[in-house]
């Protein structure tokens, strides 16, 4: 609607033109060009295809930040009120600013005026927000689109829209992916498919940019499905690796499981709203809830599972952890930062059908709440076992994305998406931190190579530590605000205040969020005193000589790629060659100390632990100490489409002081038992020691038990991969989690739909999870355990039934069956049916005996019998007719 | 000028080609005489086109004769290829002597 005034309007200034919102597609469009460029000619660049990529992000990065800024002024104009009436005067608010009539000058004058009423009006408006209670000026997503082909009467359509969600997804994209362009030129340094690498970062790039910028669904499965794929190429960026080619094709087929129900659930809304494939009409369907509810419940559930999958939500998980076999830059922008983000954004882009499919507005707990809140635990509880400092990381990307379902699934939009934001920032920071560190082990493994690296790696150090209490969520770092946002908006202590109805069910997705932020701040300090603290336990490597991906896990590949240096060293140029040279120092450093990285490797450290710390400050929440309207809540304003066309009514909890004290309480109390443990207790006993000697595990046959569990995935992986016998911890683990989830569900559920108090029905769910629990649990031992629990008479009871009653049975029925064989077998088999066979084989054979002498291989013969039956044929028709 | 005469021409051609086909022993001459079958026909359809023009036909006749044209050239590609290899494999392109089918 907008963009068309502007255009009426034709006026020169910056506010009101929307170039860039109408050809965002310049900016995917770049990057693939990119990706072509480099895989085509990377190879004969002096830096070997990484200037183009980085070039490449760099204008992307910069076109982004001018359609932010278009879309900025887009919604500054819009909360104005500006319209131009028949006569085309402009009016804000009610009141005519334009004071030319009619004339040609006005479309002139038109942008100037409308400026200063921006300027001007601003008092004006803010006041009137208040009144409206911050309510949004209604903007539109600006939509261009063309046919792309016509069918049957449907339109293919290709195109884009912006809107501010977009906007915000493209500037992620484009910081992270080019802070991680620049980091890999240090890291990968010297690989030998350094210009492949930087074509994929490309590729991927492109199609993140490309999804985020959809304008209707088929093009949202193109790009998620783009984006698999680059996530398999770099996971495997390693091939040679058995395990690291395993892990992409993990990390492939996974995805392709939760395809099946991106596919399935698309189909379903493209019939169901009247055959339309566009995302802001399918939204408007879904919320003008003509439409069966069960509809978009099916079809909502369908994309769910395509975002279990891609987003890492429990039980399609277990791919994200194996993934970080790939690059440590790669882990950090596609595992950390956008890629695992797809899920998220797609339920933020289909949040109409989402909501009115998942009662999201309701009170009851739904499935996308649910599954996140159960993420975020399993997440942060799998953090906890690790060694692998990536896979430490990859366990609280899980969490935190955990994090962002629940946010959706409680209706909590802008929070969602502003945690997306954060997190991205500071887990990129976290990764890139990790993969400083190995640079100088050359090993992930906490326990063995690492310890004491602060004094070794101060930056690294100070980033890492910046990074880890951003994502706990200490004030007044990134991770606090917008963690703090999402427990508001589970509804916060709405419920303890006595309101079961409002709200009410989302108070478990509290609890959830709170034990998950517990949790976040003690595995970070365990990762940290691991790390950093204590003495340094490597430097006992001898056989890593030649790492120069500086991977420890990836011996196998640099074994085989030592072989290829000379051939590398052509064609990888005088870069290359440098990094050898500083490698060569590097393989005598085993004797002394780890280095510090170089500056490409510090520097998007540096500038993501600064956004990790100012990014929380876009969306300070309401009424926060008294500052100007101005300044507050930013991100919600110019991110959230409330109001548009396309976006359901969600509602906003009002932020409590107390519940964001309570929060960093216990955060800070987290914090503080695992300073104590490690710091304190461990450190204590022996600086180099990583765990406590006869540590609480040891000593307590339940926790080992816990312990046992959670380092084997709660047996997921067993479950998905052989179909080996579970066990009965994994037994356990699998019907404590359904069962306790199911009962979670019921007890809501009926709390919402009978309305009935809350207390009896989630006893009645916990009774009825709890039978769940015990029917799954004999269900999988009866497999292994029967032959030992049924014993003496019952056995000697058994037995003779067995023997007599079902053999007998059993014995007749054979005899008879045998009898009657021979029968067959004799008459039918041999008399009839192996003499027709015969009969046929027979004749065939004398056929073909006689047959045979036509046959001379003469071609002349064959033409001769063939014109004469033709002439003969010719005769015929003539004769006949 | 009849359109019998044409017809004639074409039947005489029709008739040498077959001869050829059937008479030579040379894989080449066998295949230049498929040629003249083939452009027997393309004489017999473009005669009757030119003696029986329809203006509502949706395509002259002369079209098929085309597509004849273009199908024989292909044929005598592949044809001459395999006359080729046979040469090659037996230094001889005599088709009475091709006979491995022979049953």
């Amino acid at each position: 609607m907008f963009t068309s005034l502007a255009a009426e309007g034709g006026g020169p200034t910056i506010t009101a033109s929307g170039w860039f919102l109408e050809n965002v597609f310049i900016i995917p469009l770049i990057m693939a060009i990119s990706f072509a460029v480099i895989l085509f000619f990377g190879k004969r660049m002096p830096k070997g295809g990484s200037e183009i990529g980085i070039a490449a992000v760099g204008i992307c990065f910069l076109l982004s930040l001018v359609t932010a800024g278009q879309w900025i002024g887009q919604v500054n104009y819009a909360e104005n009120d500006c319209i131009i009436d028949d006569e085309s005067h402009v009016i804000c608010n009610g009141v005519q600013v334009d004071e030319n009539h009619g004339d040609e000058e006005s479309a002139v004058a038109f942008g100037e005026n409308e400026y200063a009423a921006g300027t001007v009006l601003v008092a004006g408006v803010e006041a009137d927000g208040e009144s409206k209670g911050g309510a949004h000026p209604a903007v539109d997503a600006t939509v261009s689109q063309r046919t792309w082909w016509s069918n049957g009467g449907i339109d293919f359509t290709v195109g884009t829209m912006v809107d501010g969600l977009t906007v915000t997804l493209l500037i992620i994209v484009t910081v992270v992916s080019g802070l991680v362009h620049v980091y890999s030129t240090d890291y990968v340094a010297g690989d030998r498919r350094y210009t492949h690498f930087f074509a994929f970062l490309s590729l991927f790039t492109a199609a993140m940019l490309f999804f985020v910028t959809s304008e209707n669904i088929l093009q949202m499965i193109v790009g998620w499905e783009l984006v698999g794929v680059c996530s398999f190429a770099l996971i495997g960026h390693w091939w040679e690796d058995q395990d690291n080619s395993d892990a992409a094709l993990k990390a492939f087929l996974t995805n392709r499981v939760g395809d099946m129900g991106l596919l399935i659930g698309m189909i379903i809304l493209f019939f169901a709203s009247g055959e339309t494939w566009s995302i802001i009409d399918i939204n408007k369907f879904a919320i003008a809830g003509e439409t069966s509810h069960t509809l978009l419940l099916i079809a909502s559930l369908c994309l769910l599972a395509a975002v279990m999958s891609k987003s890492g939500q429990f039980f399609l998980h277990t791919w994200l952890p194996d993934a970080m076999a790939g690059p440590t830059p790669v882990s950090a922008l596609i595992h950390a930062a956008t890629m695992v983000v797809a899920g998220i954004y797609l339920i933020a882009r289909m949040y109409g059908v989402f909501f009115e499919g998942l009662s999201i507005g309701g009170s009851s707990i739904n499935a996308l709440a649910l599954i996140g809140g159960i993420t975020t635990l399993v997440g942060a509880s799998l953090a906890f076992v690790q060694d692998d400092i990536k896979k430490v990381l990859a366990y609280s990307t899980i969490s935190q994305l955990g994090y962002m379902a629940l946010a959706l699934g409680v209706g909590a939009w802008t929070a969602a998406i502003f945690h997306l934001m954060t997190h991205a920032f500071f887990k990129a920071c976290l990764f890139l931190g990790a993969g400083s560190v190995s640079h100088a082990v050359h090993s992930f493994d906490m326990k063995k190579d690492m310890g004491g690296m602060r004094k070794f790696m101060p930056t690294t150090y100070k980033t890492f530590v910046i990074g880890s209490i951003a994502l706990a969520g200490v004030p007044p770092l990134a991770g606090f605000w917008s963690k703090d946002e999402i427990l508001v908006g589970t509804g916060g202590w709405g419920f303890f205040e006595g309101e079961p109805h409002s709200n009410g069910a989302y108070t478990v997705m509290l609890v959830m969020g709170m034990i998950t932020a517990a949790m976040t701040a003690a595995y970070m300090t365990r990762v940290i005193y691991l790390t950093f603290f204590g003495e340094f336990r490597g430097g006992h490597h001898d056989d890593h000589h030649d790492d120069h991906a500086h991977d420890a896990t990836h011996d196998a590949v640099h074994a085989v790629a030592h072989g290829d240096h000379a051939h590398e060293l052509v064609h990888a140029g005088a870069g290359a060659e440098v990094h050898h040279d500083t490698h060569d120092d590097g393989n005598h450093h085993d004797q002394h100390s780890p280095h510090e990285s170089g500056p490409r490797i510090l520097w998007p450290l540096r500038i993501l632990a600064f956004l990790a710390v100012v990014a929380g400050f876009l969306n300070l929440p309401k009424g926060f100490l008294g500052l100007p309207k101005g300044m507050l809540q930013r991100f919600e304003h110019f991110v959230e489409p409330a109001g548009a066309s396309y976006f359901p009514p969600i509602s906003h909890a009002d932020p409590s002081w107390s519940l964001a004290i309570f929060a960093t309480a216990v955060v800070v109390l987290a914090i503080a038992l695992a300073y104590w443990y490690y710091f304190v207790k461990v450190n204590s006993q022996s600086p180099a020691a990583t765990e406590m000697i006869n540590g609480p595990t040891e000593r307590s046959s339940l926790l080992k038990a816990g312990h046992t569990m959670l380092k084997n995935n709660y047996y997921l992986d067993h479950i998905y991969d052989s179909g080996e016998p579970v066990g009965a911890a994994g037994a356990t683990a699998m019907a404590t989690i359904f069962g306790s989830a199911a009962g979670l569900a019921l007890g809501f559920s009926l709390d919402n739909g009978l309305d009935q108090p809350f207390w009896p029905s989630l006893i009645w769910g916990v009774v009825l999870g709890s039978t769940v629990f015990i029917i799954v649990n004999l269900a999988l031992q009866t497999g292994t355990g029967i032959a030992s629990f049924v014993k003496g008479r019952l056995a000697w009871v058994a037995n003779w039934i067995h023997e007599n009653i079902i053999d007998g049975t059993v014995d007749t029925i054979g005899e008879t069956s045998v009898t009657t064989a021979n029968a067959v077998y004799r008459y039918i088999d041999q008399g009839v049916i192996d003499g027709t066979v015969n009969a046929a084989g027979a004749g065939s054979s004398g056929a073909g005996s006689e047959l045979r002498r036509w046959s001379t291989g003469q071609v002349q013969q064959y033409a001769t019998v063939m014109f004469a039956g033709a002439t003969l044929l010719a005769g015929l028709l003539i004769i006949v007719i | 000028m009849y359109l019998v005469q044409f017809l004639l021409l074409s039947a005489v051609l029709f008739c040498i080609g077959v001869y050829g086909v059937l008479a030579r022993k040379n894989a080449v001459l066998v295949l230049m005489s498929i040629e003249l079958i083939l452009n027997a026909v393309n004489i017999n359809l473009i005669a009757f086109g030119a003696f029986n023009r329809s203006l509502d036909a949706a395509v002259p006749a002369e079209v098929f004769a085309l597509f004849i044209i273009a199908v024989a050239a292909a044929e005598v590609g592949v044809g001459l290829a395999m006359v080729l290899t046979i040469y090659r494999n037996r230094k001889s392109i005599d088709l009475t002597e091709v006979d491995m089918l022979r049953g």
